[in-house]
């Protein structure tokens, strides 16, 4: 009779040929996903099959935290790892330490697209919910991996455009299977916070099982249901991520997100500069402005003044008194016209002009009064006739023997 | 007046901007402007002195929700 093994024995003997069988330690094996669970102790439980037959697979924690992508039900997968004996349960199995969907990229990018359409139904890309990011983020929070050259990145770029920025790190993984909840997490911390005005979302660049844990659906809730607005900022230029459709604003880099959530203070050096140069013009202006309404102030204000006053009146008087002087010099002439008519007519009445028409003047010779009346010379009188040239003498004598000459007297 | 030593560099930088409007509305009396430009000159500083000294802080936020500075 053979030996007697116990339950345990045998098992292990089992185990021990599976064990000794190299093909079995490194195998791959292609097969169909079912009832896959993962524990909360991080470890993965589920079967492959085909048509005619199922294996029983295993993947612990130290393997599935390495794991970009979780296998799910249905899905065609090629899975690494080592076949041996759950003895608990007389079962062998699958201890898988790798797994790869069998649709390589074409499977993720049917699970993205997913995804996205499912998403996009429910409205959270809606370009409606969109919100703009503050001019001037006082406090920026930052969702990364603080080892990551991303943050790096980022600092730099802050540190040059806008280093008045507090910066809130909130910790987190950005690669693997256990990323997206811590993701989820810190996010929530920033929300908790509340002291942030924008938060920033990032990973540096890798490939797209690296950044897988953007596209995934707690990570995209989560954002769109961030109450700060967000940025993305997840790989490089060409990279999308379902995360950057949710977020407010999609930057293509860590870099390009700091940039796009901060103003540039360069230009504000700038614009300080140009600030000053438009505050120094102003009041020169003003100055200006103030100084010529001055000069015509005082303008007017001498042109109300008594001295004003004065000159006016003066200038009257000197107006009146040439005035004067002009009818004055008018009278004078008028007066020296007026003196030489009569000078004239004087002229005229010189009685030499009468003596010379032949006209006689006589006067009594003693007293050589006119005789202008008969009584003024009786008989007998002397008189004088003068003549034009040289005079007579003669004696009046009797009107009676008028024409006669009497010798008699003598 | 508010304290301009106190302002923030967006509050510095609003208000200069305020004054320089107020200033180019031409509606004011000379004293008046004159006041303003000296308090844009000070906004103007405020600004500058927040530039020259700006150096980003960092600060890590632990799970806890407690922040710790970081190097």
């Amino acid at each position: 009779m053979s030996d007697i093994y116990s339950v345990q024995g045998i098992t292990a003997y089992i185990a021990d040929i599976l064990s000794s069988e190299p093909p079995l330690q490194d195998v791959h094996v292609r097969g169909e996903v079912s009832n896959m669970r993962a524990a909360a102790s991080g470890h993965w439980y589920f079967t492959i099959k085909d048509a005619n037959a199922q294996l029983k697979c295993v993947m612990f924690r130290s393997s599935t935290a390495k794991q970009s992508v979780e296998p799910r039900d249905g899905e065609a997968v090629v899975v690494h790892g080592r076949v041996g004996v759950y003895e608990a349960r007389g079962e062998y199995q699958l201890y898988a330490d790798e797994i790869q969907l069998a649709g390589g990229v074409g499977d993720l990018y049917r699970r993205f697209e997913e995804l996205k359409a499912k998403l996009d139904a429910e409205g959270l890309f809606s370009e409606k919910r969109k919100r703009f990011l503050p001019a001037f983020p006082a406090r920026i929070g930052i969702v990364t991996s603080p080892d990551a050259a991303a943050f790096r990145d980022i600092q730099n770029v802050l540190t040059r455009r806008f280093p008045l920025a507090e910066v809130i790190l909130s910790p987190t993984l950005v690669q693997g299977n256990e990323a997206p909840p811590l993701i989820v997490k810190a996010i929530e911390r920033l929300i908790r916070d509340n002291t942030v005005d924008v938060m920033l979302i990032t990973r540096g660049g890798g490939s797209i099982e690296d950044l897988w844990a953007f596209n995934d659906e707690a990570v995209a809730r989560m954002i769109a249901a961030s109450p700060i607005p967000t940025v993305s900022g997840v790989g490089h230029e060409t990279d999308f991520t379902i995360a950057d459709f949710v977020a407010d604003v999609r930057a293509p880099t860590p870099s390009a997100a700091a940039e796009v959530a901060t103003p540039d203070l360069g230009e504000y050096r700038l614009d300080l500069e140009r600030n000053n140069e438009i505050l120094q013009r102003l009041i020169v202006d003003l100055h200006q402005t103030y100084q010529s309404n001055l000069v015509v102030s005082n303008r007017a204000l001498k042109q109300t003044s008594p001295e004003r006053h004065v000159a006016n009146m003066r200038q009257r008087i000197d107006d009146i008194s040439e005035r004067i002087d002009t009818q004055q010099q008018r009278n004078l002439a008028l007066l020296r016209e007026r003196l030489e008519t009569r000078i004239r007519a004087l002229d005229n009445a010189n009685p030499q002009a009468l003596l010379k028409r032949g006209y006689a003047i006589v006067k009594r010779t003693d007293d050589g009064k006119l005789i202008q009346r008969e009584t003024d010379a009786p008989v007998g009188t002397g008189i004088t006739i003068q003549l034009n040239e040289g005079e007579l003498t003669a004696r009046v004598e009797d009107k009676d023997s008028h024409g006669q000459y009497r010798r008699t007297l003598f | 007046m508010d304290n301009i030593d106190e302002l923030s560099f967006e509050q510095s930088y609003d208000q200069l901007e305020d004054v320089i409007a107020q200033l180019e509305s031409g509606e004011l009396s000379l004293e008046d402007s004159v006041m303003l430009y000296e308090k844009g000159r000070q906004l103007s500083q405020r600004c500058q002195q927040l530039l020259d000294n700006a150096e980003l802080r960092i600060k890590k936020l632990a799970d806890d929700g407690s922040l710790s500075d970081m190097a």
